[in-house]
């Protein structure tokens, strides 16, 4: 009789066994580690890819297709002059360590954020700010100078999202936000690891119990932590010409999807030759960027003529604006008086897409006439030294990964010493349009000035190469926002 | 006494003089000719297997893997050769002027080297790349650098024998300033464990070098370099092995090579083994 009982038991317990058996912790892959784990006093992206939404959440949020989805704020109205938003914030959400959230918290955050002491990365969310009142727990008020056309799209970012007074000093090294998951351990030079929260406000749609990011570098060494189960998602692989193994492996799902990264070479146009748009517009003319993807990126990646990324509904093609045609390009340098040729130097950072575009363009410039040097630098440390601070290159080449950057071209001082008031005075006006239509045509003009005026050669939009275990749901395909998002993601048995 | 005393064959010589002749005479013939232009990019045409085009394939641009494998051994000796006699110049004056004088100075000389020592060559490249910005030049020096000890002790061992040798006390007894017996009677006599010494260094700056641009610290690109061609071949190992398999031989034959032509000049010219190997 037991034994029978046993043995059904066993049966039983056997048959369960697949959904017992399911994981619930996952390992996610990085190139890069975070210097910091504060995504709201720091640029780089990969704080963002660790923390943004997995540990700290906004008023809202960007979706995996791009769109603003509500978050802490459970819904917004906007006064008909567009000058003042009225949130209302979710009730019973606490953060990670006990204390609860409420409109003074988001006070405190915006607050910090905009301070003229806070080193935050994207200070243009915060800058039409007129003031934050708090006329209860569960609102907020915001009113703003002038109207913003992108104020909501940007309050989603990883830089907006809302700390407390209480912990927002050590979040660097200590994280605490109201994200569905914890910071638990930070290994460094190795590994981040988070657990779940269990007092998260929405925990119903969480299924994992543990998440880790593991930093590797070495694509290689990615490639043998994928193939060997060290690691199950790589969200972004650093080597496209691995990448198509896994296309192949069915134990893997590998897909090619955009990020926000505009792949561009830098033209100093405070310098000699690169003032002269002739010269600038040459160099256009002398690269085949079809060529150029194929052998810096395998083939992968969209080519663009212009700072817009092909994730955004107001992008537009410019790559027919100035196409490949080395004659075009000597016939512009003759004009120019640089016929008998010219020499110029490229500082290259270390990345593997830059260094390797960087020799395709020397290559593809050498045709035309023009000789150019490559200068191997650092990043970020040196990069940013030499070339974004002190301004001090003819070429260099980096992908700008921020989502809607097309405004760094209208900044004073930025590291392409680039001036043009028309385009200026034309993206402060998109930014303060609120009517979609009107912002996208504005957007789209602007695509135009800079794709005629080159004031950096535009190459092609760095891909999401993302490979993770088949057995995985739920991850991003495309990043519309640099971000490793966890929250949905399961394992199917 | 027959002519065969003079320079005496011996395998390790014939092949190391075979392999390192090779090696020359590809690098100056990369020089007025190579099979393509090898900065050529031709992205429709990379990743070709050998033979599929060009004898050694292409790589990821496109280029031709024989070109740049013979500008490489031009780029690779162009670094090689002045690195070592610069560091064999430097060191074999400190080795001799320790040895003429001894005492307070020759601890100072070999107590420094044995420091200067202390540092492989990557990374004094580094360092000096951080100084003076990486290239080849700084390459040159960081390999100089690391040779100077090796020549001074090198000589300074060679020299203290001289120094005991009945003419050398006899032109001290007449009064021969130490620089005149250094120049006329003790360096003659350690030519031959220099030109060893020279060679075996050669291969070991031909290997540095590939390592330091293998690093991205010597050859700048487009120049094409084997250390920085072994680099570029590592993620492309599963698709295109050829492509670390050609600089990887280059390297490995030009390294032997100057290494059994430095043993087999060591057994042809050192007089310590000219008796032994006159009896065998």
């Amino acid at each position: 009789m037991s034994k029978r009982f046993l043995a059904a038991a066993l049966l039983l317990s056997v048959s369960a066994l697949p959904a017992f058996a399911a994981k619930t912790s996952l390992v996610v892959g990085m190139p890069i580690e975070p210097p910091g784990l504060d995504p709201t006093v720091a640029a780089p992206v990969a704080i963002r890819e660790v923390t943004w939404v997995n540990l700290y959440e906004g008023l809202v949020r960007i979706d995996r297709s791009g769109k603003v989805q509500p978050l802490l704020a459970k819904s917004w109205e906007i006064s008909p002059d567009g000058l003042t938003y009225t949130f209302r914030l979710q009730e019973g959400v606490k953060f990670h360590d006990g204390t609860s959230f409420d409109s003074a918290d988001v006070k405190f955050a915006f607050d910090r954020a905009r301070d003229p002491k806070s080193t935050n990365a994207q200070k243009q969310i915060f800058a039409p700010i007129a003031s934050i009142e708090t006329p209860d727990a569960a609102t907020v008020v915001i009113k703003l100078k002038e109207t913003s056309g992108n104020f909501l799209y940007y309050l989603g970012w990883g830089d907006a999202v809302i700390v407390a007074p209480e912990t927002a000093e050590n979040n660097k090294a200590n994280p605490v936000g109201t994200g569905p998951f914890k910071f638990k351990s930070w290994t460094r030079g190795d590994k981040v690891e988070l657990v779940k929260n269990p007092d998260y406000w929405q925990k119903d749609k969480v299924k994992l119990e543990s998440v880790t990011f593991r930093f590797i570098s070495d694509a290689q060494a990615q490639v043998a932590a994928l193939r060997s189960g060290d690691v199950d998602a790589f969200p972004t692989i650093s080597a496209p010409e691995l990448f198509a193994e896994f296309q192949k492996d069915s134990r893997f799902k590998a897909v090619a999807g955009n990020t926000e990264g505009e792949t561009v070479a830098g033209l100093n146009s405070a310098k000699k030759p690169f003032d002269d748009v002739r010269v600038r517009r040459a160099l256009m003319h002398a690269v085949d960027r079809k060529a150029l993807i194929e052998g810096a990126y395998s083939g992968f990646g969209q080519p663009i003529g212009s700072f817009f990324s092909p994730n955004h509904p107001a992008f537009v093609d410019m790559t027919n604006v100035i196409p490949y045609d080395p004659a075009k390009a000597k016939a512009l340098l003759t004009e120019a008086g640089y016929g008998n040729g010219l020499s110029i130097t490229i500082k290259t950072p270390q990345m593997a897409y830059a260094s390797r575009s960087a020799e395709l363009l020397s290559a593809m410039f050498a045709e035309v006439g023009v000789d150019m040097k490559i200068i191997p630098t650092e990043f970020p440390a040196k990069w940013i030294e030499e070339v974004f601070k002190a301004k001090d290159y003819d070429v260099t080449i980096v992908s700008h990964t921020e989502p809607l950057d097309i405004e760094i071209f209208a900044r004073d001082n930025y590291y392409f010493n680039y001036k043009n008031d028309k385009f200026k005075a034309l993206i402060a006006e998109a930014g303060k349009t609120t009517d979609e239509k009107a912002r996208f045509a504005k957007y789209a003009e602007a695509q135009k000035i800079l794709a005629e005026d080159v004031p950096a050669l535009f190459l092609f939009q760095l891909p999401k190469l993302g490979v993770w275990n088949a057995k995985l749901q739920g991850l991003w395909e495309n990043s519309p926002i640099p971000s490793n998002d966890v929250t949905e993601v399961s394992w199917t048995d | 006494m027959t002519k065969r005393s003079s320079i005496r064959l011996n395998a390790a010589l014939v092949i190391g003089g075979i392999l390192t002749a090779l090696l020359i005479a590809t690098a100056l013939l990369s020089l007025v000719w190579t099979p393509e232009v090898p900065t050529r990019v031709r992205v429709a045409m990379r990743l070709k297997a050998p033979l599929e085009a060009g004898l050694l394939g292409t790589d990821h641009f496109g280029r031709d893997v024989l070109s740049l494998l013979m500008v490489g051994a031009w780029n690779s000796l162009a670094i090689a050769w002045p690195a070592v006699l610069l560091g064999a110049a430097i060191g074999t004056a400190i080795g001799t002027a320790a040895a003429a004088w001894k005492g307070i100075a020759d601890e100072i000389a070999m107590r420094v080297s044995d420091v200067v020592f202390a540092f492989p060559a990557v990374l004094s490249a580094i360092m000096i790349g951080a100084l003076v910005g990486s290239g080849p030049f700084s390459a040159i020096l960081a390999i100089a650098v690391f040779n100077v000890p090796v020549f001074a002790r090198v000589t300074r061992g060679v020299a203290l024998q001289i120094w005991t040798l009945d003419y050398i006390a006899a032109a001290r007894a007449i009064g021969k300033h130490p620089l005149r017996i250094t120049w006329e009677d003790v360096l003659p006599n350690i030519a031959g464990a220099l030109i060893v010494q020279v060679t075996i260094q050669l291969a070991l700056a031909i290997l540095t070098e590939a390592g330091l641009s293998y690093l991205g610290l010597g050859v700048r690109p487009p120049n094409p370099s084997w250390g920085r061609m072994l680099s570029d071949a590592q993620t492309y190992l599963s698709q295109a092995p050829h492509l670390a398999i050609a600089p990887g031989i280059a390297i490995a034959l030009s390294v032997l090579g100057l290494n059994l032509l430095g043993d087999g000049l060591r057994d042809a010219l050192d007089p310590t083994l000219k008796g032994r190997g006159a009896s065998a």
